[in-house]
């Protein structure tokens, strides 16, 4: 009945796992992952040049319709945004939506789930999350190699509407926030994804999400205009309560910082909520894998 | 890591399956597997081979009953234990789909952290083995499923599974490339005294590769021995064809008391096998025959029976 099991000669061979070398291998793992992500995205590079040049075309209506607005009035500037700031800002709030737009991300998760695709995760010795977070670093990289130029022309050519070149300290805030602005966008619709665990097909909970993030995040309109306006709690105007949602920092913060409009303790403070919530959805997207790989393999799949 | 004496499979039983309504996926499943043996697991479409494959690889969790695969419950998926097992399905791609081969082996290599010179070694053996080293530098995408097949297999035994799992690895191919496949893994699976369970609905598959058959249907085990068993258990006739040069004489072939059937030139007769010694003789003397055969049921018959078959109504001796 029982065999015995000699060890074999693999195991014999395996390099014995100690705590800094189990995080090389996983440094190695990961890095390989994103060479090879790299490499499948420049298949599809075509796409991205068309695609680039498509996200600006909504700037275009925008400019247009703050024209019309800053026309009918008389006013220089609107909730401290001159006709030249909003321009301005809606073309930043593009340079940070090419870094927390995560475009197919969570349907692509749910989609693994429904056809099964997510097994590979569940067989190999490999991590699912940290898969993804390869393959959309890899995604990024390849789109902004191929979009900075167009990007650019674009940024040159309105050039006018821009203040002059914030400081040093003010650039770098503006790249953390940036960087910050990717991995929060990563957890958000990763974690929406995983929802495809429960619920079959998740395109109309990420419609809804996308609804929201757009009013919310900066995305429609600065966020400074919600500083008037009551939140419905005494006291508490709605741009306070957004200032504590996640959404805008996935757009309005690295424009506003780019801006000058959030200096010195606001500045800091803001990052810190950013990278507060960073965490916690890092930390619920690895909730919702454990809890659905639990649930998937409980129901089949 | 796991020194302790163990049966790579012991004592799964009592399996549960559930979806929004339960439903007994498994039931009195009760295997254990040896390890360097070659088990083909038989059964019908939704008899649960799946689902057992699914098990013992980790991706579902029973409501109850347990496994042990190389002595670890497999849905704890521990990355010792992942590493140790290899599951290939016949329609599901592992490989990078819109990248060469190569590149989802050097992913491999990582996963599985292979030392460099043995990763290659490894590689090259399973690659020549197959003949496929051309391929390994062309999108998957572009490959025919035969080919790519192969390289999923090479994919999977890159890191020298102790356990490999095949779950309809031959689905859509064609005779040729099953063959390849046949030969390719019953090299490997001898030369590592590799433990292999197969699903397959080719009694082809079956006939060259595994010494021992599990049948299951609804969830539960019907027959579980050797392969020539399963002929001599489940049938008790043997099939002699004959070729004759006229037309054949009815009258004798009816006195003979056997069911044949005439099929042109060709008479087929169904003869008790105990019989066989004592009536050969006889039919050869009576008609002009220019060949004659003698065989045993094809597979496919007598599994296709025992799938028809209940659980319950099984003949007797056959449950382990």
């Amino acid at each position: 009945m029982m065999a015995s099991l000699p060890p074999s000669d693999l195991q014999a061979s395996a390099r014995e796992p100690g705590l800094l070398q189990a995080g090389i291998d996983s440094w190695r793992i990961w890095w390989t992952m994103l060479v090879i992500c790299l490499e499948e995205r420049l298949v599809y590079r075509g796409d991205f040049i068309l695609g680039t040049l498509m996200r600006f075309l909504p700037i275009v209506t925008q400019v247009f319709l703050w024209t019309a607005v800053f026309g009918a009035t008389s006013r220089g500037d609107i909730a401290g945004y001159s006709r030249n700031d909003i321009v301005a800002y809606y073309l930043l709030t593009m340079v940070t939506r090419a870094f927390s737009s995560m475009p197919g991300l969570a349907g692509g998760i749910a989609r693994s789930v429904r056809d099964g695709s997510v097994k590979k995760y569940l067989v190999q010795p490999v991590d699912y999350i940290g898969y993804l977070l390869a393959a959309r670093i890899a995604h990024k990289l390849v789109y902004y190699a191929v979009a900075t130029l167009p990007f650019a022309a674009v940024f040159f050519f309105c050039r006018a509407y821009f203040p002059p070149l914030p400081d040093a300290s003010t650039l770098a805030a503006f790249g953390l926030s940036l960087v910050l602005s990717f991995f929060l966008g990563f957890f958000l619709e990763a974690t929406l994804g995983m929802l495809g665990f429960w619920f079959l097909e998740v395109s109309s909970i990420v419609f809804a999400y996308m609804l929201v993030q757009y009013l919310l995040s900066g995305h429609m309109f600065p966020l400074d205009m919600l500083a008037g306006i009551p939140s419905g709690i005494p006291g508490v105007s709605l741009a306070s309560l957004v200032h504590w949602l996640p959404f805008e920092y996935t757009a309005y913060l690295p424009a506003a910082v780019w801006l000058g409009k959030i200096k010195g303790a606001d500045l800091v403070w803001s990052l810190v909520i950013e990278a507060g919530w960073v965490v916690v959805m890092a930390v619920a997207c690895r909730i919702a894998w454990r809890r659905g790989t639990r649930r998937y393999s409980a129901f089949g799949g | 890591m796991y020194d302790k004496p163990e049966g790579l499979f012991s004592s799964i039983s009592g399996l549960f399956h559930r979806t929004s309504r339960v439903v007994e996926a498994l039931k009195g499943v009760d295997l254990t597997v040896e390890k360097g043996e070659f088990v083909a697991l038989l059964g019908p479409n939704g008899a649960g081979k799946t689902t057992f494959l699914k098990l013992l690889s980790g991706i579902i969790t029973p409501t109850r009953g347990e496994a042990r695969v190389l002595g670890a419950v497999p849905w704890q998926r521990t990355d010792d234990f992942r590493r140790r097992f290899a599951l290939v399905m016949g329609q599901r791609n592992q490989l990078w789909w819109d990248l060469p081969a190569a590149e989802s082996f050097r992913l491999h290599k990582e996963i599985y952290r292979l030392e460099p010179a043995r990763f290659e070694r490894t590689r090259d053996e399973l690659v020549d083995l197959l003949g496929v080293r051309k391929l390994l530098l062309q999108p998957v995408r572009d490959l025919s499923l035969g080919e790519r097949m192969k390289l999923e297999l090479v994919a999977a035994l890159l890191h020298e599974p102790e356990v490999l799992f095949l779950d309809e690895p031959t689905i859509g191919l064609d005779v040729v490339a099953q063959h390849s496949l046949h030969r390719f893994l019953a090299k490997v699976q001898a030369e590592r005294q590799m433990t292999v369970v197969l699903t397959t609905h080719y009694m082809k598959d079956v006939a060259a590769l595994c010494k021992r058959v599990v049948v299951i249907t609804h969830g539960s085990i019907l027959y579980d021995g050797s392969l020539e068993q399963i002929v001599d258990r489940f049938t008790s006739h043997k099939i002699v064809t004959l070729d004759l040069d006229g037309p054949p004489a009815e009258e004798r072939l009816k006195r003979l008391g056997f069911p044949y059937e005439i099929r042109g030139p060709q008479v087929i007769l169904r003869i008790d096998r105990t019989r066989i010694a004592d009536v050969l003789p006889e039919i050869l003397r009576g008609e002009s025959v220019r060949d004659v055969s003698v065989e045993d049921v094809p597979l496919e018959e007598i599994v296709a029976e025992l799938f028809r078959s209940e659980a319950g109504q099984a003949p007797a001796g056959s449950q382990r």
